[in-house]
């Protein structure tokens, strides 16, 4: 590698790049989530927006699907149980399990109680991520003053990656579509929302409409103006 | 020997029977994200020839037996519907599509990053809704639209053409007669606009010089379709002003 | 256990050896047996070191197709059997079988060594079926180069049947399938960025790439193929063009 190399970076915070499009060069800039390295050449992976901090230089996804990340807060879908564990489907193509111990406080007596009792098969339930091996074994907790079963409601999911963009800075566009539909709203890392309250299909239209323009300016009075006008 | 409908001549007056020059293109339509279920999709058409590609994934691959620890797998379909051909196509599997999906998934092969989803299943279907020759560089192209689409992580775009002889003139973009009549049909792809094939097949009679030739020729329309992959996906993803971040 | 073996073969490559010491350019030994089915009207036994390919010819009268209704028909067809590898099993013929089938095929047909109109019977009614059906039996390697060879060595074998009275009558014979022409296929396979012929099966396994160029007596190309999830640079495919050709006319030279 040729020492000589000026560090140059070509791209804009927010820029938006496509898969194979050269981002930086030379060695003082280093590769974060979404880019790779070939020769002295930084280059992006994906179809998404820069994100630049200190000499990191990252791609947030416009798509793609959601990867278990320990302490990600999810919601998911109880879809089967063994003895001692439930498999939880949490929208991603890793499944999860959620141990009794985890979910459980009080002793159970395995001879005598199905832990159906407990959660159910279709039980929704907003969990944590305990661990996530090498080898994308996913392990869920209750363990969480946020954990709990959901009920009622209903579920729609969106685009991982675009999580950060719905809750906004600091929860405030989360908190304005909760505040004009009278809903409360959970968001899971893992791109599935529910939402239960008076204005539903309100709440679940200006999300729709954040994640599908997530990327263009202006979307915070959009939502403003489309929620003022209700339905 | 000729065959049965063979024009006499397919080159008249500098100009090829659709009244192309040598290295044009016929006109090349490409939209992304068309479909709402697949995770990503889009179209590439060359012409009349009109490609579909549609990625699912990635997702849980089953059977599970076949999951590999490492690294996601890539299975590639290509089809070709019944009504895409003037003579109807029974509906089904042909060797000819068994032996195009296995090249396409090579091709697309080179680019993805597998590592980073192991124990996945990434698929890739392609269907040809109608055919006018070059059907799998139109596939490829919108293939490897789809999978930026669906957010895969892949090195860089695949962009594909054909190039081929007819009348002895080397050209670009085969097109259905030229196919059908012509006498050299060669299917090339390269990662990017990069000296990298990872496509080539190649049907009739050349020299080696003319081998050479028609590799630069490929390059230069596989370059030629890489602006317009590009092109079509900033203009779908355009962002107006930077906004703040939240 | 084949994977245990990828990475010690690319080392060697890189070092510019190969594991049975030969040359990259350098064929492994090649026998070729001719009529060795009786009741095929043309066969071939090929061997290249290990690889061990039985090619028999087939003629029937049937319908020509519509589109050259004044010409023979040929049909190429493979069969990867489950006695040549481990991973061989048995069904339908998979990915493999069908492109090695059609890489076959495509050296034979483009460069039209056979005269096909001269196996017309009848225009539009009747005309000869050739059909070529390639029996991998056991897999060490480039198969495609034995098969092609194979096949050809068959067609130069190969007896036309007697057709009396709308009947083929098989056992008596009138004359040589019409060859004009001896197309070769070689393949290039690229390993650690250099190029070598004739893989055994360690050594395919380690492949990032192949190209299939079928060449003719005129030492032009009538094929390519190119197989695998590597690539190749405009640079290593004129290399290969020039070794595919070079090579086809040693391996010309044990057929004709």
């Amino acid at each position: 590698m040729d020492k000589d190399i000026k560090s140059e970076i070509f791209v804009k915070e927010r820029q938006l790049v496509i898969p194979g499009e050269i981002l930086a060069r030379g060695l003082d800039f280093l590769p974060s989530s979404g880019c790779y390295r070939v020769n002295n050449e930084l280059k992006s992976k994906l179809l998404g927006l820069v994100k630049l901090k200190d000499r990191f230089i990252g791609i947030i996804p416009l798509a793609g699907v959601y990867i278990p990340k320990t302490g990600d807060g999810i919601i998911g879908l109880v879809e089967d149980m063994q003895t001692t564990i439930w498999i939880v489907d949490i929208n991603s193509p890793y499944d999860a399990i959620l141990p009794l111990g985890e979910a459980v406080g009080e002793y159970v007596d395995l001879n005598r109680t199905d832990i159906s009792i407990y959660y159910d098969i279709g039980d929704l339930i907003y969990a944590k991520v305990l661990n996530v091996s090498k080898s994308k074994q996913v392990q869920l907790t209750m363990n969480d003053h946020r954990a709990r079963k959901l009920i009622g409601g209903r579920v729609l999911t969106i685009t991982p990656s675009k999580v950060p963009r719905l809750i906004g800075k600091q929860g405030s566009m989360i908190e304005l579509i909760k505040d004009k539909t009278k809903c409360q709203i959970i968001v899971g890392q893992n791109g599935v929302v529910w939402i239960k309250g008076e204005k539903e299909g309100l709440a679940a239209k200006a999300i729709l409409t954040i994640e599908s323009e997530s990327h263009i300016s202006g979307l915070t009075d959009k939502i403003t103006a489309m929620l003022e006008k209700g339905e | 020997m000729t065959k049965v409908g063979q024009p006499e001549k397919m080159i008249i007056n500098g100009k090829r029977m659709d009244g192309r020059s040598f290295e044009e293109f016929r006109p090349i339509t490409v939209e992304v994200g068309i479909l709402k279920r697949a995770e990503g999709s889009a179209v590439f058409k060359f012409g009349d020839t009109y490609a579909l590609a549609a990625v699912y994934g990635p997702r849980t691959m089953h059977p599970k037996h076949m999951q590999d620890p490492q690294k996601a797998i890539l299975r590639c379909r290509y089809s070709m519907a019944p009504f895409s051909t003037t003579d109807r196509i029974r509906p089904g599997i042909s060797r000819r599509s068994v032996e195009i999906s296995k090249v396409l998934n090579e091709a697309l092969s080179n680019v993805v990053f597998f590592e980073d989803y192991p124990k996945t299943g990434i698929d890739v279907f392609v269907e040809i809704l109608q055919a006018d020759a070059s059907t799998r560089c139109a596939g490829l192209n919108a293939a490897s639209l789809a999978l930026t689409e669906a957010g895969v992580p892949i090195k860089d775009l695949i962009s594909s053409c054909s190039v081929g002889k007819v009348d002895d003139q080397i050209v670009l973009d085969i097109g259905g007669n030229e196919d059908e009549f012509g006498d050299v049909d060669m299917s090339t792809a390269t990662i990017g606009n990069e000296d990298k094939f990872v496509l080539l097949q190649m049907d009739g009679i050349i020299t080696k010089e003319e081998f050479v030739e028609l590799l630069e020729l490929a390059r230069k329309g596989c370059a030629e379709v890489y602006e317009r992959q590009k092109n079509a996906l900033k203009e779908k993803y355009k962002t107006g002003e930077i906004d703040v971040e939240s | 256990m084949l994977k245990a073996s990828e990475n010690y073969v690319r080392k060697l490559i890189e070092e510019g050896m190969r594991i049975d010491e030969r040359k990259f350019d350098e064929f492994r030994e090649i026998k070729i047996e001719t009529d060795v089915i009786k009741k095929a009207e043309g066969s071939a036994r090929v061997l290249i070191g290990n690889t061990h390919v039985l090619v028999g010819v087939k003629m029937s009268v049937n319908e020509p197709f519509p589109d050259a209704p004044n010409e023979g028909v040929l049909i190429v067809n493979a069969e990867l059997v489950p006695v040549a590898s481990p991973t061989f099993d048995p069904g339908p013929p998979d990915e493999n079988s069908i492109e090695l089938a059609r890489v076959v095929d495509r050296g034979i047909r483009e460069s039209k060594c056979i005269d096909l109109e001269k196996l017309c019977i009848e225009e539009g009614k009747k005309a000869w079926n050739v059909n070529i059906d390639i029996h991998v039996l056991d897999h060490d390697g480039n198969l495609i180069d034995a098969s092609a060879l194979g096949a050809i060595a068959a067609l130069i074998s190969a007896k036309i049947p007697r057709y009396e009275d709308e009947k083929v009558i098989y056992g008596e014979y009138t004359g040589k399938i019409p060859l004009v022409d001896t197309p070769i296929a070689v393949t290039i396979s690229k390993i650690s960025n250099k190029l070598l012929i004739d893989p055994n099966l360690e050594e395919e396994n380690a492949l990032d790439a192949r190209v299939t160029i079928a060449t003719n007596e005129n030492g032009d190309i009538c094929a390519i193929q190119k197989g695998g999830t590597g690539f190749f640079t405009t640079d290593e495919l004129k290399k290969a063009a020039d070794l595919s050709i070079e090579k086809g006319k040693e391996l010309r030279k044990l057929v004709k």
